[in-house]
């Protein structure tokens, strides 16, 4: 970079930027130039940008506030096109070549926004304004949200679809350790060194947590006893270290997610192998939390402006980035932490104050101030900031006693960074999210985990700053024995970890004695005047707005979260949440735990969608299931239809035919020679075990314990509210030896629930159920010349008297070894030939072969549909629907009276199952015989000018049948079964009406000869 | 009531915000009520409302264990619709849109009820015969119903993805349908109930029933004995809970149910999208979050936890149906206990103990019911019987077998 001019913000030297890597990048279309190790924040904030976005309702101005995951208002769209990501905190991109962000919810640019004019209007928008107007007139609502909704939003989405690719993936560990600062990286030593498995995870780039902030020279001790001891744990082949990964949700049993930027510090697309992202699914045996802590802002009038910033991210970038963000810095604090910012910044050439809202501070770090020769402004607050677009000025006065009001003299100091710090925060969201309770710590003004509360299903322990262990020594400590105590309880022995010696002069302070001030005041009351005291950032909520809550009575916590919005940004309330509540115990004159807290919800930093989704996307989203003759199918152009997971062939068109066409060709073929169906689909399973057929008959309406063995029966299954669920064949292939088959959707579900009764309610019952439906091809032969075909390929006798209709025989098809069933479902002669699955396109193959000389031809799914229509032949799920008794589809034959009990015997004789008048199977058979009747149009009882017309029934199927040359349906009619012959009215959509004659549901080979001869 | 205007807004935003009310009182329990409504959630709320204001009850209290409007008032996805299969649930779901459509200016409180559109996908052959018969249905009961294209609904969704796994075959759209701001719901009908007279305490939690003579005469709760004529008890996923303190069980089943929401963008989806058959829906918060959700956990439990997985096959489904969504981010999931019946349907009803009235079994579809559920349960115990749009959903149709099956007959998740 020695040709070019530096940054202005940049420090001569210094820093964990590699200045031999200069990377250059676009902000809303203007060049920049950073470093290797820069985030696109720091980068930024060097190249003196300050106006880094606009906020969510007002449009104010904003800059950068943080240095981390908390930041509430850089929000940036991250580059352009398919690679476009919105709502991206520059704090969290770190650099790289190329890179182009725009800012975001402005017009037409960031320095001048029009949406800024809701600025002006305040006054009259406060919390929940939107719930008291846009009422007037109601027909305008729509109206009045469109605006809303243009006006809301922040980033915009892409418009096509992702390019990159993500991945996911599980991991398993004795102990988690989350957080690599001081207190994880100790945690996971002391873990490591007891032999257990141990995963550590940081959201940086590098471990360090906390003292990646440090200047060089401070806490060196400590420093150096952390990079050795992640040298150790990096290897050490039972430790995992995950770098630029988020633990993002605690669920129950140990189980948390986490999400790995891969690739995100590339290049978009550079790598051509590795994921952008990775999600982790872990199960952990023990977890150690050592998330951290977050500084809070103190809530003073405007601490909004651009320049305003947390005291520590100050630090981070001057210490981590080599970035002054002033010259002039007034530090403005109520505890001990910021001094280090002062001191710091000082000594990096800025002219800093120091104003302090207590009246008592420390006499070391008076000393330090007054060595460094930063003035010092103790028991003074912040009341007003100038600068709109960047911080000017601020003013500054004496505060009062009680911290309520200022009152005395005034200063004003000019500034262009203001560095401010109302405590520590410490990160309390996964262990809240395990289900541990909080506790109120006075001490240091914040809720800590109380480890009384830990969740026997997600053992843990907190360690560090998130549970509000502030200085190094003390975390490195409490780390380890975290870490030994997590060892321990995941069943290992304790092992001690050798810490540096404790340095009471370099060690950090944490805060010292923090003054809780939760509202700064100003010379007006709160609320009054045009400033703006800020705790929520990103989404404009305001200490007014926490008063308007309480004064209309939102005073819950949670309520004043909805009312305010307070908390529900994309930060989640990281840096505001405490803030809030505080604000409103005070008004409650409440004691802040009284107030509580809202729930913390997963996840703690928002995660990519396609993360989550992870491979599981286009063709793997839902493996499609084929059957083994899938090819040949695909090979004759046939149509495919999704059932279940299942592509099955609906028709095979031949030139230029549709569907209509194909389908009554297909169905002639069937009823005048042979057709071939792949039945391969269809649920199988193979029943097995002493009381199998005890089983069925307690499974099925009828009986089963006399089928001979051979044989083959229907069956019908009801749930227990006595309704048709599932039905198939099933045939005996043993003594106890059933083979079962099921609905192609239905198969999954109907080995659950045979499963479920088994294990659940008749564990004595010895059993076996097995899913075969995958070592099953299946070739039905349907037809007149199904024999003759079938005569040319085996030697099996396939006479009547040998192999008569219902029953089952093994024997070899085509010199393979097959089970034949003579069942059929469309009326005709019918052979179902099953084959192992390997040799099921040989199979089809040698049958299509052999059938040139019966003019075979295959047929699909509907062409099967209308054939068994004719027959009347029910498809549970269309033409019943969870709702349908067997009586109700006409099939009172199929219910046993015999039985003492089946599953649904008992509903079926309940007061409205038992009732006569129930809607009733029937065909329909319309006025015009070409007329094909929508499935799904309904009967009406009475044909009125417009609806609501009193409805009696639905047409269930309907087709053109080519066999009769005519349509035919099926319908649930009310009382069905009483209205043969009559003549019906079927209103469409369109208001036509269409007549029908209830007829039987049977409309071809009524006395069933077909099948049997 | 002050009431809430444009005019009000310009008068108290000179005043510095001083002069709004409080939108509720917060009284002390007294010694006895006509009626007491257990659960201050939407349903309940809208129950003391309709008692309140339209059915001449004088004295009722609701009485909520935690903060109103914080069960699945708060914790559902917004979605508003009466495009249901059976008649029942029609005249129910249908009331309660009727409600909705002025329910903003009745309450003078603005619940944001956005009428921008439903839209059913279907991926299947069976899934076009479902829509077919239930939008015919829903057109015979007097309720709007239209089928789309896969171009119509490319044209009303842009950057869906017609050819995902299960190809887009069709859909079917509810004009009517859409969404509301659940909180102010919740906040509406308090402080429309509230200043008709209606008592709301919160922050009490009931330990029993007063039971005499089999006839209820008052509830115990953590802030002391209450007497009351009637009680409704409109507790969700508590019910089972209270009808156990009753002295009676419902056939009821609580489960989590999750949901979830996006970072907010700009507009990019205007209607409400749901798919049966890649199993998801979303729409678009007035705030800009994509809100999704799908099916609840296939475990019993009365924690508002749910199990990651279930979070994860509502993204899969979503991000297959909207590739362009897979940069976007999740930022806030959440859980809500529902309580199911076996067929999926409500029970509004009279119960074993005299007096005592439930309206709970909502499952996962209570939410769009709200007015309507109040209304007809407030003049139900108000004449001490059900009426014509609650009568179906007594929990004698348990015995009967008059089940309403919805979702078995339409396969909907609802």
């Amino acid at each position: 970079m020695s040709d070019e001019r530096e940054a202005p913000n940049r420090l001569p030297a210094g820093g964990s930027i590699d200045r031999d890597r200069p990377l250059s990048f676009t902000f809303d279309g203007k060049s920049y130039s950073g470093y290797a190790g820069d985030t696109l924040a720091s980068a930024l904030l060097a190249n003196g940008v300050v106006l880094m976005g606009r906020s969510f309702k007002y449009h104010r101005p904003r800059g950068l506030i943080a240095a981390g995951s908390e930041e509430p208002n850089a929000l940036m769209q991250l580059e352009k096109g398919d690679r476009t990501e919105p709502n991206t905190r520059a704090t969290c991109i770190e650099l790289y070549s190329g890179l182009s962000a725009t800012s975001q919810n402005r017009w037409p640019s960031l320095s001048f926004d029009i949406g800024a004019v809701n600025s002006l209007v305040s006054r009259f928008i406060p919390a929940g304004f939107y719930y008291k107007t846009f009422m007037w007139p109601a027909s305008m609502w729509l109206t009045y949200e469109k605006f809303i909704r243009k006006a809301a939003g922040l980033g915009v989405s892409p418009t096509a679809p992702d390019p990159d690719r993500y991945e996911n993936t599980h991991a398993h560990c004795e102990v988690l350790v989350v957080g690599a600062g001081p207190a994880g990286i100790a945690a996971a030593a002391a873990a490591a060194a007891s032999g257990a498995r141990v995963l550590l995870i940081d959201e940086q780039n590098e471990a360090g947590g906390s003292l990646l902030a440090s200047a060089t020279g401070e806490q060196e001790p400590v420093r150096a006893w952390i990079a050795d001891a992640v040298e150790q744990l990096q290897s050490n082949p039972d430790v995992t270290i995950l770098k630029r990964t988020t633990v993002t949700g605690y669920f129950d049993y140990n189980y948390l997610t986490a999400l790995e930027k891969v690739t995100d510090h590339l290049p978009p697309g550079s790598d051509p192998v590795a994921p952008r992202q990775r999600f982790w699914k872990i199960r952990a045996r023990q977890v150690v939390i050592a998330a951290g802590a977050i500084e809070r802002p103190l809530v003073f009038a405007d601490n909004d402006r651009p320049g305003v910033m947390l005291a520590n991210a100050v630090n981070t970038y001057i210490n981590r980035y080599a970035v002054l963000p002033g010259r002039n810095i007034v530090v403005f604090t109520n505890n001990d932490s910021a001094y280090r910012t002062a001191l710091n910044a000082a000594n990096k050439g800025a002219e800093v104050v120091v104003v302090d809202t207590r009246r008592e501070v420390d006499n070391t770090l008076v000393e330090s101030l007054k060595n460094a020769g930063i003035k010092h402004f103790p028991g003074h607050a912040i009341v007003s900031v100038q600068g709109k677009l960047a911080v000017g000025a601020v003013r500054i006065m004496p505060l009062s006693e009680d911290g309520k009001t200022v009152q005395g003299q005034a200063w004003e100091l000019s500034c262009d960074c203001i560095a401010n710090s109302g405590g520590w925060t410490p990160s309390v969201h996964l262990f809240s999210q395990s289900g541990g309770k909080l506790a109120y710590r006075d001490g240091i003004a914040a809720f800590v985990p109380d480890a009384a509360t830990v969740r026997s299903v997600n053992p843990c322990f907190s360690a560090g700053a998130c549970n509000g262990t502030f200085s190094t020594t003390d975390c490195l400590s409490e780390g380890a024995t975290a870490g030994r105590a997590a060892a321990i309880a995941a069943g290992f022995p304790g092992s001690d970890v050798q810490l540096p010696a404790s340095d009471p002069a370099s060690d950090d302070r944490g805060q010292g004695d923090i003054h809780p001030l939760w509202l700064v005041p100003t010379v007006h009351p709160v609320g009054e005047g045009a400033a703006k005291h800020f705790h929520d950032f990103q989404n404009d909520v305001t200490a007014a707005d926490i008063h308007l809550a309480a004064r209309e009575g939102y005073l819950s916590v949670e309520h004043l979260k909805r009312y305010t919005t307070t908390g529900m940004a994309t930060d989640q309330g990281k840096t505001s949440n405490l803030n809030a509540l505080a604000i409103m115990a005070d008004i409650r004159g409440a004691q802040i735990p009284e107030v509580g807290t809202t729930t913390f919800r997963p996840p703690y930093t928002p995660v990519t969608l396609g993360a989550i989704a992870g491979q599981e996307t286009g063709e793997l989203f839902l493996q499609v299931r084929q059957t083994p003759m899938h090819r040949w199918h695909v090979e004759h152009n046939a149509v495919f239809e999704d059932v279940g997971d299942w592509k099955r062939p609906r028709y095979y068109p031949l030139g230029v035919e549709d569907m209509h066409a194909a389908v009554q060709r297909e169905c002639a073929a069937v009823r005048d020679r042979v057709g071939i169906l792949d039945a391969s689909t269809l649920g199988k399973i193979d029943i097995q075990g002493e009381d199998a057929a005890e089983f069925l008959e307690m499974i099925y309406t009828n009986g089963w314990k006399k089928l001979a063995v051979g044989g083959c029966r229907y069956g019908l299954m009801l749930n227990e509210h006595g309704m048709i669920f599932d039905d198939g064949v099933t045939s005996r292939l043993g003594e106890h030896h059933f083979h079962m088959t099921t609905t192609t959707g239905g198969a999954a579900r109907v080995l659950n629930w045979l499963e479920e009764w088994l294990q659940t309610e008749w564990p004595q019952m010895n059993v076996y159920c097995t899913s075969v439906t995958e070592q099953w091809a299946v070739a039905a032969i349907n037809g007149p010349r199904a024999r003759e075909l079938l005569s040319t390929l085996t030697d099996i006798d396939l006479s009547t008297e040998a192999f008569p209709f219902m029953t089952t025989s093994e024997g070899q098809v085509a010199g393979v070894p097959a089970r034949i069933y003579r069942i059929s479902f469309t009326g005709e002669l019918s052979y179902e030939i099953n084959v192992p699955a390997r040799y099921g396109r040989y199979l089809w193959d040698t049958l299509i072969e052999a059938g040139k000389a019966f003019d075979l031809c295959p047929y699909g799914t509907e062409s099967m549909h209308v054939l068994r229509a004719e027959k009347g032949f029910i498809i549970v799920g269309q033409d019943t629907d969870g709702t349908v008794t067997p009586h109700d589809v006409d099939m009172s034959w199929i219910v046993s009276d015999k039985k003492d009990d089946f599953l649904g015997k008992r509903s079926l004789s309940r007061l409205d199952t038992a009732r006569d008048g129930r809607p009733q199977l029937v065909g329909l058979l319309t006025e015009d015989p070409a007329f094909v009747l929508p499935e799904g149009a309904h009967i009406v009882s009475q044909v009125l000018d417009k609806p609501p017309m009193p409805t009696i029934g639905h047409v269930t199927s309907s087709y053109l049948s080519p066999n009769l040359g005519r349509s035919i349906a099926l319908a649930l009619l009310q009382n069905g079964k009483n209205r043969k012959g009559d003549t019906v009215q079927v209103q469409l959509m369109d208001g036509t009406v269409i007549n029908a004659q209830v007829s039987s549901t049977v409309f071809v080979d009524e006395k069933g000869e077909r099948a049997r001869g | 009531m002050k009431a809430y205007s444009l005019l009000a807004l310009a008068r108290n935003g000179l005043a510095w915000q001083k002069d709004w009310q409080r939108a509720w009182r917060s009284p002390d329990p007294a010694a006895a009520y006509d009626v007491v409504i257990i659960g201050g959630g939407g349903h309940g709320l809208a129950t003391a409302y309709y008692l309140a204001t339209q059915c001449g009850v004088n004295k009722v209290a609701v009485i909520e264990k935690g903060w109103l409007g914080g069960g699945n008032t708060g914790r559902n996805t917004t979605i508003v619709r009466s495009n249901y299969l059976l008649d029942a649930s029609a005249g129910i779901y249908e009331h309660a849109i009727k409600l909705w459509e002025g329910l903003s200016q009745e309450l003078n409180y603005n619940v944001m009820f956005s009428q921008r559109g439903l839209l059913h996908l279907a991926h299947s052959v069976h899934d076009m015969q479902e829509i077919g018969r239930r939008g015919n249905a829903i057109h015979l009961n007097g309720i709007d119903s239209e089928f789309l294209t896969p171009q119509q609904v490319q044209q009303m969704v842009p950057f869906i993805n017609l050819n995902c796994r299960y190809p887009v075959m069709g859909g079917l759209l509810q004009k009517r349908g859409g969404t509301a701001r659940h909180d102010a719901v919740a906040w509406g009908y308090a402080r429309g109930a509230d200043a008709a007279g209606v008592d709301i305490i919160q922050n009490c939690e009931v330990t029993g029933f007063q039971i005499e003579n089999n006839k209820v005469v008052g509830v115990d709760t953590t802030r002391g004995r209450i007497g009351a004529g009637k009680v409704g008890v409109v507790t969700a996923g508590h019910s089972s809970v209270l009808a156990e303190m009753a002295g009676f069980r419902l056939p009821l089943e609580s489960y989590p149910l999750q949901a979830w929401v996006s970072e907010p963008i700009k507009p990019i989806i205007d209607c409400v999208v749901m798919s049966n058959g890649i199993h998801v829906y979303v729409s678009q918060s007035d705030k800009g979050e994509l809100v999704v959700g799908a099916g609840s956990d296939a475990y019993n439990s009365y924690s508002q936890r749910g199990s990651f997985d279930l979070i994860e096959h509502t993204v899969g489904p979503l991000v297959e149906l909207f590739p362009l969504f897979s940069r976007l981010r999740m930022l806030r999931q959440w859980a809500g206990i529902v309580d199911v019946t076996v067929d999926r349907s409500p029970i509004l009803s009279k119960t074993p103990v005299e007096n005592l009235f439930f309206n709970c079994g909502w499952g996962t579809g209570g939410f769009k019911a709200t007015p309507g559920s109040g209304h007809a349960f407030a003049h139900s115990i108000a004449a001490g019987s059900m009426n014509e749009i609650a009568a179906p959903f007594s929990i004698d149709r348990f015995n009967s077998g008059a089940l309403i099956d919805e979702g078995a007959a339409a396969a909907v998740a609802h």
